[in-house]
């Protein structure tokens, strides 16, 4: 056992001095801490713990800098083409002014709507957002991540069609049925693979995920996959890229029943992986199956609009083990993220941004494709893509990959799991034509020697 | 039409109702590549029906509407098991660093070494602050870990053979998440009942423990702020059926240095880092939950897991890894904020963060019982479940007092939960609140019930003073409005 009683230290972030304490624990009828502590195990109570003692604000800057100075990234000169599943995108000042008012940040989930007005409001905008963007009827206030939310709407489309097998187009990063299976493994879900040529698929599934663009980067049929879905009495459910919307039709033109999406190209740091928000919008008919929070407009008592948590019924904290799904979150914040930075693009913006991350990537796979050794398909093969390519190397991907970092660049992914060579390849407005020009020399340069 | 002169009056119209044709807020720059060839038309859209408005409309709209929330920047905020604590502003600015905010998750480990030891060492930290030292970052948050505990579970009883096992056990006082999970995990729940004294009654545990138990899911300290002090025996029970215990450690606040849920008999916990260590709630979410195993569970981690090797940090795939639950590798960005509270308060400081949680809940309790009714009647951890039977009794209910609360500029308490409580009302102060203001809370609390037999429309009719008053919440579900649309 080691200290015992009224260890407390004095600290920035604890107000409450020595004679105040000594005057509470006075109230509350003890005299020390210890005769608080009376139900925890004494042989357990107050164990030795190996941590380091407490450092000032500025020794801590100094600690997370030499943190962050042993990361390679844009900042320390790198410059990188990895996409799948996470972008680089240029985050507007106004998102990051918003994101410093304390009151949207250190608030909690809306649950009394009348002091929390603002959040509510902005995930009214949000959702608002992601049905512009979507072309769907109804979205909820935001899921964990893009493929959570993918596999959150095949379970729905599981509960809408009460059957339990689900399937998935073959073209899908693997991170959507993976996730996908660890959400399903305990519910007697089966994961079949749908190849995206299909023309017919088992009458029995629940829906057809589609992820579109697909992970090479090439847009699928859409409209007919989801044809084939609802021939079959099955959903379609179709996860997007967001950005992508700015150009592509809305999966909504094609009548398909749910869309999700990582909302992080939106305005989110790339931030190794998280937090992001994932995307979520369905038809209306569908609603009271969707999974998440949901916002809704109302009045109060004097008749002024005001927002509220809304369709609570279908929520863990109402309906416990009966609920579409244990989420007890909406990813708020970065919600807001999405809304300030869609907010600020606007209708020009969005449409000015598809077009810069669709040119700069034609512009890369065009030169690539020139290389001797280097091919682009998706140029070739009347496939369509947006930002991303698979690029065929001349030799492996992660010896590739290895030069070309000497020289601080961070090429793309090495799916040569997935198709012999290759890298996936993704270029936004993030890149200049100088740095995709470089790009393009050092594969020339690798490339000639491998 | 007359122009109102109250600035209290509040300009409520959306984005698509500000929008004027040809406005804009950002420019982007030209392209700098030649011009590429477009796909057929039939793929394209023509535009999408976003908001036109100026730069300066974008930060007025976004600047007002966040001064209609309560937070914790500007209010008290005592919402029991939530954890309001100061959320130090130093956290934000380290986890926007260049550096740390502009990393792809996809970058070779040798180009990440800084961010994956930042994670292998907050993995230390938690181990050693739970005593459970296998420990994943993985989850999203606080259902995300729970889940993730329970297919931990699940992968170490299939892989000893012992797949019957299909029960959780949780209690009638547990969160909602809990049986939520449990079903996703395709687990049965079976409730198991709490005394008068607000433990786990052990003898129904033990009536409802036996080989098919799969694992028993406990509130450490429970929902309504108590340390079960039978806990010793409850792991007990479970172990000697064979089966897990799994610590809900949503509260983890009042443990701090004081006992380690693995010292007690838990095998498995998770722990929400926008909680006890002070990462934003950000309006709800993101949130991170980290989830904790003993040593012989960690092989069913979920990935990635950071591990320092002779060659550097790598992010590993556990041998027996039940998968990835998300799409990277957790909310980094939580985890660094975390990890940044961690080294600032140290050894001593996360002490005395639960040694002054501990001491705050228990002096508003001994302060309003006069008053008000408790759940159980005895000392607290570092939350008080009140219970509003008396106001009740005199026509008032609980959400009517917290309503009340509101025009005080106080959140709050926690609402009707654990729900095994009539008319609960928890309240968490935590340690980031002065004595002042937890004198400012009891007075108010004093004078609401006052107010009950003086004025009671003052406290039926509540809020007042707040940017709209009580909602038509009936009408909101019915007739669902979700969305903008043009008039």
């Amino acid at each position: 056992m080691a200290s015992s009683v009224n260890t407390s230290v004095n600290h920035p972030y604890i107000p409450s001095t020595d004679s105040e304490r000594a005057e509470m624990l006075d109230v509350i009828g003890v005299d020390s801490l210890d005769g608080l502590l009376g139900d925890i195990p004494v042989e357990h109570r107050h164990p030795d713990l190996n941590l380091d003692a407490g450092l000032s604000e500025q020794e801590l800057s100094t600690v997370f800098g030499s943190i962050a100075a042993e990361n390679a990234s844009a900042s320390a000169g790198y410059i990188s083409f990895l996409g799948a599943g996470s972008y680089s995108h240029y985050i507007p000042s106004t998102v990051r002014s918003i994101l410093q008012r304390g009151e949207f940040v250190t608030a909690y989930t809306p649950y009394q709507p009348e002091a929390a007005q603002g959040t509510l409001q902005v995930g009214f905008e949000f959702q608002t957002v992601i049905c512009q963007l979507t072309g769907m009827e109804v979205a909820n206030a935001g899921m964990y991540d893009g493929p959570t939310a993918f596999a959150e709407a095949c379970l729905m489309a599981s509960r809408v069609t009460k059957r339990t097998k689900i399937g998935v187009l073959s073209t899908s990063d693997q991170r959507l049925p993976n996730t996908l299976l660890a959400y399903s493994m305990y519910q007697g879900i089966d994961i079949v693979e749908i190849s995206p040529d299909a023309t017919e698929i088992p009458d029995d599934i629940a829906c057809i995920g589609v992820q579109s663009p697909n992970f090479f980067g090439e847009i699928e049929d859409v409209e007919r996959l989801t044809n084939l879905a609802h021939a079959n009495g099955a959903l379609s459910v179709v996860h997007v890229n967001p950005t992508a919307l700015g150009m592509f039709k809305a999966p909504g033109e094609f009548d398909v029943d749910i869309v999700t999406a990582e909302g992080q190209p939106l305005g989110v740091p790339m931030a190794f992986g998280g937090p992001y928000v994932g995307l979520f919008a369905c038809k209306k008919a569908h609603i009271r199956q969707m999974p998440g929070r949901i916002i809704g407009r109302t009045t109060d008592t004097k008749g002024r609009t005001g927002y509220a948590l809304t369709l609570q019924t279908r929520e863990q904290h109402i309906r416990r083990e009966r609920a579409t799904s244990n989420i007890c979150t909406s990813t708020q914040l970065i919600g807001l993220m999405v809304t300030v930075y869609t907010a600020t693009l606007g209708k020009q913006g969005i449409k000015d941004l598809a077009s810069l991350c669709y040119q700069k990537a034609h512009y890369a796979a065009l030169e690539i494709n020139r290389l001797d050794g280097f091919s682009v398909d998706s140029l070739g093969s009347g496939g369509t893509f947006f930002h991303e390519f698979v690029v065929n190397c001349p030799g492996s991907v992660s010896k590739i990959n290895a030069a070309l970092l000497d020289k601080k660049i961070i090429g793309g992914l090495d799916i040569s799991d997935r198709s012999d060579n290759g890298m996936l390849v993704c270029v936004t407005e993030t890149s200049s034509r100088a740095d995709i020009d470089k790009f393009v020399q050092a594969l020339s340069q690798i490339g000639a020697s491998a | 039409m007359t122009i109102s002169a109250n600035v209290g009056d509040i300009d409520r119209r959306l984005l698509m109702d500000r929008s004027v044709s040809g406005r804009k807020a950002f420019t982007l720059p030209e392209s700098d590549v030649p011009a590429q060839d477009l796909p057929s038309s039939s793929f394209l859209r023509d535009h999408v029906e976003l908001p036109e408005v100026s730069q300066l409309e974008v930060i007025r709209y976004f600047s007002v509407l966040s001064q209609l929330n309560f937070s914790i920047d500007t209010n008290f905020y005592p919402l029991g098991s939530c954890t309001m604590k100061y959320n130090p502003k130093i956290n934000d600015e380290l986890a926007n660093l260049p550096g740390l905010a502009d990393i792809h998750p996809l970058q070779p480990d040798e180009t990440v070494q800084g961010a994956i030891r930042l994670l292998k060492n907050l993995q230390d930290d938690l181990g050693e602050i739970t005593g459970l030292p296998g420990v994943s970052l993985a989850p999203l948050a606080g259902a995300q870990g729970e889940y993730a505990g329970l297919l931990i579970a699940r992968a170490y009883h299939n892989a000893r053979s012992d797949s019957a096992r299909t029960v959780a056990i949780v209690p009638d006082s547990a969160h909602g998440t809990n049986p939520a999970s449990a079903a996703m995990a395709g687990l049965d729940v079976v409730t198991v009942r709490s005394d008068d004294q607000g433990n786990v009654d052990i003898e129904n545990l033990r009536e409802l423990a036996n080989e098919n138990t799969a694992v028993f899911m406990l509130t450490i300290p429970s929902t309504l702020g108590l340390f079960e002090p039978n806990i010793l025996e409850l792991t007990k029970i479970i172990h000697d059926v064979g089966g897990l215990v799994y610590a809900d450690g949503a509260n983890l606040n009042a443990l701090l240095g004081l006992v380690k849920l693995g010292d007690l008999g838990v095998d498995i916990c998770h722990s929400n880092l926008h909680k006890t260590f002070s990462t934003p709630h950000g309006g709800g979410g993101p949130g991170s939950g980290p989830v904790m195993v003993t040593d012989e569970l960690a092989k069913f981690l979920p990935k990635p897991v950071a591990e320092k090797t002779d060659d550097g940090y790598v992010l590993a795939t556990p041998e027996m890894s039940v998968g990835s639950i998300n799409g990277f590798h957790g909310s980094f960005s939580i985890a660094t904020r975390a990890y940044a509270y961690i080294k600032a308060l140290g050894l001593e400081g996360l002490q005395s963060v639960s040694e002054n949680a501990i001491i705050s809940a228990n002096y508003i309790q001994a302060k309003l019982r006069d008053k008000y009714d408790l759940a159980a009647d005895r000392y607290c951890m570092h939350e008080t479940v009140l219970s509003a039977t008396r106001q009740k009794k005199r026509g008032v209910a609980g959400l009517d007092i917290a309503k009340r609360l509101l025009d005080f500029g106080i959140h709050a308490p926690t609402m009707y939960f654990p729900m095994i409580v009539d008319e609960a009302l928890m309240v968490e102060p935590t340690e980031s609140e002065s004595k002042e203001t937890l004198d400012h809370f009891i007075a108010v609390m004093r004078q609401i019930d006052d107010e009950i037999d003086s004025t009671p429309e003052l406290v039926l009719d509540a809020p007042y003073h707040l940017p709209v008053t009580r909602l038509d919440e009936a009408t909101a579900a019915r007739k669902p409005i979700l969305r903008w649309t043009p008039d």
